[in-house]
């Protein structure tokens, strides 16, 4: 996957493209051949800064797929349980609801006073539906706990 | 191809936090003849910026729970959200290029008493409303011109990855400027337009204040805008939160200039 990254140029093409960089300390081209490299620091909070604007990958000369390749790099962090508190958070939110973003009890009443069903027709409403997207979770190894 | 009919895929956001987005959507595909079905049972698409940097094989399992539904209905999907598009389109499109993955997703869901078979189409509403429903049909259903300059957002998954989307032209975009047009309002050009709102990729969830300067230096860009259109209620939440001027989602100002009244919309705008 990532022999595309030895045709790379170090043109920075990347890193004048990437809308994080611009706001903190967030060098695409500098991440992405640590990783070639196999030097990357999987404990860099770099890693979670790109936002998956695509434009590195879009814009770049030698067509490498930078993008995707930061989205291995962090799987990698997540399998040694490098993970942020916050995006677990939502994994549960998945895992509880179905939902990265559940409903709650002021939504409800919005809905009902524009007229839609008070509860969607999401596994928010159906619990079979839910019990799947669970199994699933859990074939992944994913636990709520 | 489609008959103007669609299993109507939901997500999070919309219905759980920004409903009368899903209101004004309901009530727009209505006038123009557009049928959405409710996808029973569908969920999180699965969010791309979390489940798609922690696990790719399980991301595209629950990408494909969702792309069974629609397929069970026998239509194909639409969505209203950049980042289930982006999921859902980009999940779509790989289990049709790869009957390898394809086979492991099918012999999974399979085994958990779903059957897979096709993979259905998936559209994002904006794109479908240009490039097959057409401005011209939409245009008939246009009786109120709105006087607004609007500052367009098209955020980054509606255009990329652009060998999944049928906009060719990522870097200087035109069709949702179109739709936008049609309405009576002007598109403004402004610095940033292209830029990213900064929410997507976990960074609005991991890192809020990341997140928001790239908002807040988009939207300070902006100069003489009414409001601001967006196609995604990610960006919408995004740029809403750092925003002086009001932020509409695409069907919320179509609505307005189908003169749809603003308190069936819910909307509380000033414009």
């Amino acid at each position: 996957m990532l022999n595309s990254i030895h045709s790379c140029m170090k043109c920075g093409t990347c890193t004048g493209s990437c809308p994080s960089g611009r706001v903190v300390s967030f060098r695409t081209r500098q991440l992405v051949e640590e990783h070639c490299l196999g030097e990357i620091d999987l404990d860099d909070i770099a890693i979670w800064y790109c936002t998956t604007c695509y434009n590195c990958m879009e814009r770049c000369p030698r067509n490498i797929d930078i993008t995707d390749d930061i989205l291995r790099i962090r799987e990698e962090a997540y399998k040694q349980g490098k993970v942020l508190p916050q995006h677990k958070d939502i994994m549960s939110y998945i895992y509880r609801t179905g939902h990265a973003v559940p409903i709650n009890e002021e939504i409800k009443d919005l809905r009902e006073s524009l007229g839609l069903s008070r509860i969607p027709p999401t596994t928010h409403k159906f619990e079979e539906a839910l019990g799947i997207v669970r199994l699933l979770l859990e074939e992944g190894g994913f636990n709520d706990k | 191809m489609t008959n103007d009919e669609f299993a109507f895929f939901l997500g999070c956001l919309i219905p759980n936090r920004l409903p009368a987005i899903e209101k004004a959507s309901r009530l727009v595909c209505d006038k123009l003849g557009i049928r959405l079905y409710d996808m029973d049972g569908a969920s999180c698409c699965p969010a791309p910026g979390v489940m798609k940097s922690f696990d790719k094989n399980l991301w595209l399992k629950l990408a494909a729970r969702n792309l069974q539904i629609s397929e069970k209905m026998g239509y194909d999907l639409i969505t209203m959200c950049n980042g289930c598009y982006g999921t859902l389109k980009d999940a779509s499109m790989e289990l049709k290029e790869d009957k390898e993955k394809l086979s492991d997703v099918k012999e999974t869901l399979n085994r958990l008493g779903l059957s897979f078979e096709n993979v259905p189409n998936v559209y994002h509403l904006v794109e479908y409303l240009y490039f097959d429903y057409g401005l011209d049909r939409i245009r008939e259903t246009i009786t109120n011109k709105l006087n607004l300059n609007v500052a367009v957002h098209y955020g980054c998954h509606l255009l990329k990855p652009v060998k999944y989307r049928r906009s060719e032209n990522f870097e200087v975009p035109q069709f949702f400027d179109e739709l936008v047009e049609i309405t009576g309002a002007k598109s403004i050009n402004y610095p940033e337009k292209s830029t990213c709102c900064g929410a997507g990729g976990g960074v609005r969830s991991g890192m809020k204040d990341v997140s928001l300067e790239i908002a807040k230096r988009k939207v300070a860009s902006i100069k003489g805008a009414d409001c601001i259109v967006t196609p995604c209620p990610f960006c919408h939440m995004q740029l809403e939160q750092v925003s002086n001027i009001p932020v509409l989602y695409y069907t919320q100002l179509l609505a307005l200039a189908m003169d749809i009244p603003k308190d069936v919309l819910g909307l509380e705008v000033e414009l």
